[in-house]
């Protein structure tokens, strides 16, 4: 890391990189998703058909890394708004990351058994 | 007055000073504008507010779409057996409301149009050929609005006795 930097390398820069990976993952979720529930216009069975396969574990843990993306995005969208018009925003902009991440990670916790529980059981049996 | 006298200062000589003037209370001199203060003859618009619109956008509906999107993700996945649940009984049970076809609507308008506005820069950013930025943001506006136009659709035309 070049020296002197306030920025390059730091946690502001990688808030940022990981704000806009999420952004644009969640986008093209979002693109197929309005795909698969246009299927209700088809009909009843190929609606089913599909949605079968958001139950299945595989599709369950990317269902977790979606949850994942779009907890942060939203988080640290949130911190970034705080940032742009709250008057000490970009004081605490540090510690306002930390937050962000400490929050992240109870509600991700907090999702395991919701979002994964089903998987969990279908795989190990019980 | 000579122009020598004062070159080796750096400063020419001064209109209009020396022995004569050129104006006075019956010969004004000319009033200059300062640069860049906006008159009549100032082009209205410049380049428009586009992009402040769209910063304010992207924050404005950012906002809104933590209440949709985490109230829809907490629906869909973690409220009355998570996804195990989801199908087309499901969907028609949620539809037959005004008020989720609402939230969906909104939903489906805002997060469209704040993921398309964010790709926008991301493309700026990144795609350097101007063939290629147009190509790219040709592609991002046809996949937006192809998408609200068949999601609004869906929402609006859903039958729950197709079949
Ligand atoms: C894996 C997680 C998700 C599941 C299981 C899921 C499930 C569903 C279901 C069952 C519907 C049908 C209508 C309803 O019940 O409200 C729906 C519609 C919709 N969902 Fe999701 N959703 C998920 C994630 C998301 C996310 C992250 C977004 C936004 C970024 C989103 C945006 C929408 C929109 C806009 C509609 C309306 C679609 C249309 O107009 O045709 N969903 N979703
Ligand atoms: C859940 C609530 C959300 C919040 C609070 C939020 C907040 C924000 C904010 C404030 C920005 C501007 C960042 C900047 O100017 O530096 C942004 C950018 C972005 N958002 Fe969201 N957003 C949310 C949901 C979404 C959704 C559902 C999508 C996808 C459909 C999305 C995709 C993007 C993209 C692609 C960018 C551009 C990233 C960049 O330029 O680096 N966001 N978001």
């Amino acid at each position: 890391m070049p020296a002197g930097t306030l920025y390059r390398g730091r946690e502001g820069m990688w808030s940022w990189v990981a704000h806009r990976v999420t952004g644009v993952l969640i986008f093209f979720f979002l693109f197929v998703h309005v795909l698969d529930t246009a299927l209700v216009r088809v009909s009843p069975e190929d609606y089913d058909k599909v949605v079968a396969t958001y139950k299945t574990p595989i599709v369950a843990l990317l269902e977790y890394g979606l949850v994942a993306a779009i907890l942060f995005h939203a988080l640290n969208g949130l911190r970034v708004i705080a940032v742009d018009f709250w008057s000490k925003g970009p004081r605490y902009q540090k510690q306002m990351l930390w937050s962000v991440v400490g929050i992240w990670v109870v509600l991700m916790f907090g999702a395991l058994y919701p979002v994964l529980g089903h998987a969990f059981r279908e795989v190990f049996g019980s | 007055m000579s122009t020598t006298d004062t070159a080796a200062s750096g400063i020419g000589p001064v209109e209009g000073s020396g022995s004569f003037s050129a104006y006075g209370v019956d010969n004004p001199a000319p009033l200059i504008e300062a640069p860049r203060k906006r008159t009549k003859k100032t082009p209205k618009s410049t380049r428009g507010n586009f992009e402040m619109y769209g910063w304010l956008f992207m924050r404005l509906s950012g906002i809104v779409l933590v209440v949709l999107v985490l109230g829809h993700l907490l629906i869909q996945l973690v409220l009355d057996g998570g996804v195990s649940k989801i199908g087309f009984a499901f969907v028609a049970g949620r539809w037959a409301s005004p008020w989720w076809q609402a939230w969906d609507l909104a939903m489906l308008w805002l997060a469209m149009l704040h993921g398309s506005n964010g790709l926008r820069t991301v493309i700026n950013d990144y795609a350097e050929r101007t063939t290629t930025r147009l190509w790219l943001k040709g592609l991002l506006y046809t996949a937006t609005v192809f998408t609200i136009l068949l999601g609004t659709l869906v929402i609006f035309t859903f039958d729950p006795n197709i079949r």
